[in-house]
């Protein structure tokens, strides 16, 4: 940035932590981006008072002295926007780790300073206007090869209205260049770059909002099937400790159709962060057979990094989303885990001696839940592409109490809830999502897509395993009061469809093939239980015995459907025809006894 | 450096002083607070403003007079100094030695806050320890690189468990295994009993100890003297390091007490707001590096206040470790041990770490197969409760006999069996044959025939 003003530097007067205050700052711009102390400090103006300030730091205070000076950069908080991002793991304020690596070794040191993307790569750029062309903001003038799977599309920055001055020509050319030049009607001439820089906590405008009709497919049963999330929609993961809140994150970020996934590592385990910078490179994409390491983006503020930058992650993380939405991309966002960032809120406003509202939180935290929520949507852009950014936020509640208030709020500005069950995960049975405490506002709207694209009898097939699960949460109550020989046999049949539904439809392995599973495959396995349960049951009305039922050994086929690959349609068609056949005979067999019986009675 | 020294206190509340007019001291700084006739007290300076500086001395302010009491800046934070010969030594809470044989001499001196490792350069963890345990090793295998807490209670066997966790695992022996171990606020008799033990079966040990009786807000620094001397070892001499700190509780409960003396505003029982972040400086300290030979592995021990696990403690821990090992009361009742827990423990790191080319082919199946079974006993015992053993339908009785099995034959074992992974894989598929194949869904129709046939004949 080549006119970065020289402004007279403030000087610091204490220093508490990650919150330094100085004086001498009339000058400064609330929410400006700071250089603290000798070593240089990234920190960010939070209140001002006169000529005095307070300024959060993002990275390690140790050894700064009140007297040394704060120097102003002259912007706000902002994440370099570029070619490069993709593949690539940042930090929570936008610096490159693998970069940061190179310069300073396995241990994070303090006051680096490196480009957040490499301007000297070249890329290849294809122009897609000409000399003369009426271009307007949200236009694409050219196309960038970022990966194989994506391209990045160089738009006409907000603001900007005239006609093409000058293009490249198709070719190789460095970040740093421009890539074309818009004279405005008054003359004006701007340059247009494959890079820009965006202020994280100001929200990328859109042309408007579109209802998120269609769904986003994960692969995982139970929220495909059950509790569906769509293409710009909001979901909540809670659930205490152990319950898999990250294994399912992975899996979404994994597996759903988005065609670029961010995946923000929020205060929680470096280990985890490495697991997926191992592995995605290596998996492949379901969709495009590509690795996946090709469409996401890591942003990483672990634990143990300074709590400032895990505040600003969740800013970094959906600036970067809401960028690759502007292009016409479906954007999903996993944030792992709000609840460290609502922390981060927690610890800051302590330092700051605000005063807090519920269990030390600031009061304005469900303000800033909501404004983040609420960046993600459906939305048309300004070049008049249809694009989404889903959000899946994780939350940590402590203790696993759903009733602590940053669960409470977000409940408030989330449509899907996917509540993890300690019970569930302790018995292994994953994902740990309860079928009873959970719940999406979406199933409604993705109703027409699923009917169109997947099965007609989608609703009405959810709806059916549904009750029967609710059934299922009575009868286990009284199974646990009274044990399973009380309960007449067509309860019994529910206890025994529930529990296939749960081992054979909303259990899956994330560590076979069944990992990824496709929504016909989905429908097809709860189908063939559907039609056992609704045969089995008029049996068992006219008298049949469920214990002949439960003996046959199809059943254990039955729980293991979900073993098959989703392409073998043969094995379900058969695996269905048993099931079919069996129960005919059981219930031929019957009659057939009931009629000796009655012919010896006479 | 010229040191800075001053004379005169102006503000003594509990562990914290407050001196005026001293300029030029850094945040975090290291500060010799000195009674007249008296030992220096080593203190940190945890706020920094330009006309006062706000003090946390470690051993106490008892007996500090404000009118002479000095104070000197050393100019630097707190350090540990670092030569290979800290093997086989005995410190204090702070890094001083106290076996006896003077000071470690040597160039190499850290910042006992160290640094947070960039994600980019760590190496997942996937080497399997195979700890001797058939509970460990097949339910919540641990791994190399790991951190993994033991959740226990006032008067269950942790440290029992840990110290034959730091024995038998196949890691000592090797001449690059070392155990550093941090006793923070712990018993005269467990620290005697832990070094005894340990260096009678030839561990490379060193040892930081903050005994009961020892200044509370020292404790804060004591697992920070150890995890650095654990990244010397691990990343500058390429050793396979085994942390042990004990107790974590206490830890925190002297943060708590920090906390409060500064006035700041709590949050949960009083901890304050910030424990998560402090404990993950800790424990995030664990980890394998790329380039690296050495690796942490971090075994933190913390007693739940009333076995609760929704304490802010064990809390706060689990979301940081990578799983835990929970004891049970109710097992070390029926003379269980080691007295854990399987279903409320987790190894987050073994679904890599198991399996084809690690362990063997079907431990992941195996492993959540006997996880859903015995979850199921508890399900049942609790109907038994109510209905009685005899009521009981056959595949019920049948989890019961299960249940007991794998509590007394599979849980169980002596305090010097060492058992090998095959040997328990063989045993959990001898378990689970007991039970009716209709309710061994987790595994494959492959290891009903493989496995589970031949052991029912």
């Amino acid at each position: 940035m080549a006119k970065e003003t020289v402004k007279k530097p403030g000087v610091i007067t204490l220093i508490n932590g990650p919150v330094v205050h100085a004086t001498g700052m009339s000058h400064f711009a609330m929410r400006e981006l700071v250089q603290v102390g000798e070593v240089g400090l990234t920190g960010e103006i939070l209140q001002m008072d006169g000529d005095k300030s307070v300024i959060q730091v993002y990275e390690d205070t140790t050894g700064v002295k009140a007297g040394e000076p704060v120097k102003g950069l002259g912007r706000p908080l902002s994440v370099c926007l570029g070619p490069g991002l993709i593949g690539h793991f940042i930090d929570g304020i936008g610096r490159p780790l693998d970069r940061l690596m190179e310069k300073e070794g396995s241990f994070l040191d303090r006051g680096t300073h490196v480009d957040p993307i490499d301007m000297s790569r070249s890329w290849e750029v294809t122009p897609v206007c000409k000399v003369g062309d009426a271009v307007s903001a949200g236009m694409v003038v050219a196309t960038v090869k970022e990966t194989d799977l994506i391209e990045n599309r160089v738009i006409v920055p907000r603001g900007i209205e005239g006609e093409i001055e000058f293009v490249v020509a198709p070719g190789f050319y460095k970040t740093s260049e421009v890539v074309a030049r818009v004279k405005g009607a008054g003359g004006k001439v701007t340059p247009v770059m494959m890079y820009h820089y965006w202020p994280v906590r100001t929200p990328r405008p859109y042309k408007e909002r579109l209802l998120p009709d269609e769904p986003l497919i994960t692969g995982q049963r139970v929220v495909d099937g059950f509790f569906p999330i769509s293409k710009g929609g909001v979901a909540a993961i809670p659930g205490g400790f152990g319950t898999g809140k990250t294994v399912t994150q992975h899996q979404l970020a994994k597996w759903s159709d988005a065609k670029v996934v961010v995946y923000i590592g929020c205060g929680e385990r470096g280990n985890e962060m490495t697991q997926v910078l191992e592995e995605f490179p290596s998996l492949e994409d379901p969709y495009s057979k590509k690795p996946l390491m090709q469409r996401t983006i890591l942003i990483a503020n672990t634990s143990n990094m300074p709590v400032a930058a895990r505040e600003a992650s969740i800013y970094t993380g959906i600036t970067i989303a809401e960028y690759y939405r502007d292009m016409g991309y479906d954007v999903a966002m996993m944030a792992d885990s709000t609840s460290r960032w609502a922390e981060a809120l927690r610890e800051l406003s302590g330092r700051l001696g605000e005063i807090p509202a519920e269990e030390g939180f600031p009061a304005y935290l469900a303000t800033r839940l909501a404004e983040f929520y609420e960046r993600a949507g459906k939305v048309r852009t300004f070049g008049d592409k249809t694009a989404s950014i889903s959000v899946i936020g994780a939350v940590s509640p402590p203790g696993g109490d759903f009733t602590e208030p940053v669960t409470r709020h977000t409940k408030r500005f989330i449509r899907c809830f996917w509540a993890l069950d300690a019970s569930l995960a302790h018995a292994r049975h994953f994902p740990a999502i309860s079928w009873m405490d959970s719940y999406s506002e979406y199933a409604g709207e993705v109703k027409d897509w699923y009917h169109k694209n997947v099965d007609p009898a989608w609703a009405a097939l959810r709806d059916e395993a549904r009750t029967i699960l609710a059934e299922d949460d009575m009868v286990q109550q009284t199974i646990r009061l009274m044990g399973e020989d009380v309960l007449p046999d067509s309860q019994k049949l529910i206890a025994l469809t529930a529990s296939l539904l749960k081992n054979g439809y909303l259990q899956q392995n994330s560590f076979s093939d069944d990992s990824f599973c496709p929504p016909i495959k989905g429908v097809t396995i709860m189908k063939l239980i559907l039609d056992f349960h609704n045969q089995a049951k008029k049996l068992v009305a006219d008298g049949c015995p469920l214990s002949l039922i439960r003996k046959m050994k199809e059943l254990i086929d039955l729980a293991h459907a979900r073993e098959l690959s989703a392409d073998d349609k043969a094995g379900f068609e058969s695996l269905g025809k048993r099931l079919r056949e069996r129960l005919e005979k059981i219930g031929s067999e019957r009659l057939a006894q009931e009629q000796e019986q009655e012919e010896e009675g006479i | 450096m010229a040191l800075t020294e001053y004379t005169g206190i102006d503000k003594i509340n509990g562990p914290i002083v407050m001196l005026k007019g001293t300029p030029g001291v850094g945040y975090d700084e290291v500060v010799e607070v000195i009674a007249e006739g008296g030992e220096p007290r080593l203190g940190r300076a945890i706020m920094v403003s330009d006309d006062a500086v706000m003090v946390q001395v470690f051993a106490g302010t008892e007996g500090l007079v404000p009118a002479t009491s000095r104070a000197r800046f050393l100019g630097r934070p707190l350090e540990i100094t670092l030569s290979p010969s800290i093997l086989g030594r005995t410190f204090d809470g702070l890094g001083r030695p106290l076996d006896g044989n003077g000071p470690v001499y040597s160039d190499i001196k850290r910042n006992i806050n160290g640094s947070p490792m960039n994600p980019m350069a760590r190496v997942y963890p996937r080497d399997f320890i195979n700890t001797g345990f058939s509970v460990i090793d097949v339910l919540m295998t641990l791994i190399r690189g790991q951190k993994l807490p033991i959740f226990s209670g006032n008067g269950l066997p942790h440290n029992q468990l840990a110290i034959q966790i730091a024995s038998q695992s196949r890691l000592v022996g090797a001449e690059n295994f070392a155990v550093v171990f941090a006793g923070v606020g712990i018993k005269h008799d467990d620290a005697a009993a832990f070094s005894a033990s340990l260096s009678r079966r030839g561990a490379n040990l060193v040892l930081f100890q903050n005994l009961a009786d020892d200044p509370v807000i020292e404790r804060i620094a004591t697992p920070r003297y150890a995890l650095t001397a654990a990244e010397y070892l691990a990343f500058d001499l390429g050793m396979h390091v085994l942390v042990i700190i004990t107790d974590i509780t206490s830890y925190c409960e002297a943060l708590r007490e920090l906390s409060v003396s500064r006035g700041e505003i709590p949050s949960r029982k009083g901890y304050p707001s910030y424990l998560y972040s402090d404990l993950a400086s800790l424990y995030e300290r664990a980890g394998v590096l790329e380039g690296k030979d050495g690796s942490i592995t971090f075994l933190p021990i913390l007693t739940m206040p009333n076995d609760d696990i929704t304490n802010p403690v064990p809390d706060q821990t689990g979301f940081i470790t990578e799983g835990q090992i929970v004891l049970s009361r109710g097992l070390d009742a029926k003379g269980v041990y080691p007295p854990i827990d399987p279903l409320p423990s987790l190894s987050r790191l073994m679904k890599d770490g198991i399996g084809e080319g690690y362990t063997r082919e079907d431990h992941p199946r195996v492993s959540s197969q006997l996880f859903a079974c015995y979850s199921r006993v508890q399900e049942v015992k609790a109907l038994a409760e109510v209905v009685g053993r005899d009521e009981l339908g056959e595949e019920d009785k049948a989890y019961l006999a299960f249940g007991d099995e794998f509590e007394k034959i599979y849980v169980n074992q002596a305090r010097d069996e060492n058992r090998d992974i095959e040997q328990s894989l063989d045993m959990s598929w001898r378990l689970l044959a007991s039970l009716p194949a209709s309710a061994l869904s987790r595994v494959s129709m492959e290891d009903l025939e493989k496995y589970i046939k031949p052991n029912q004949r």
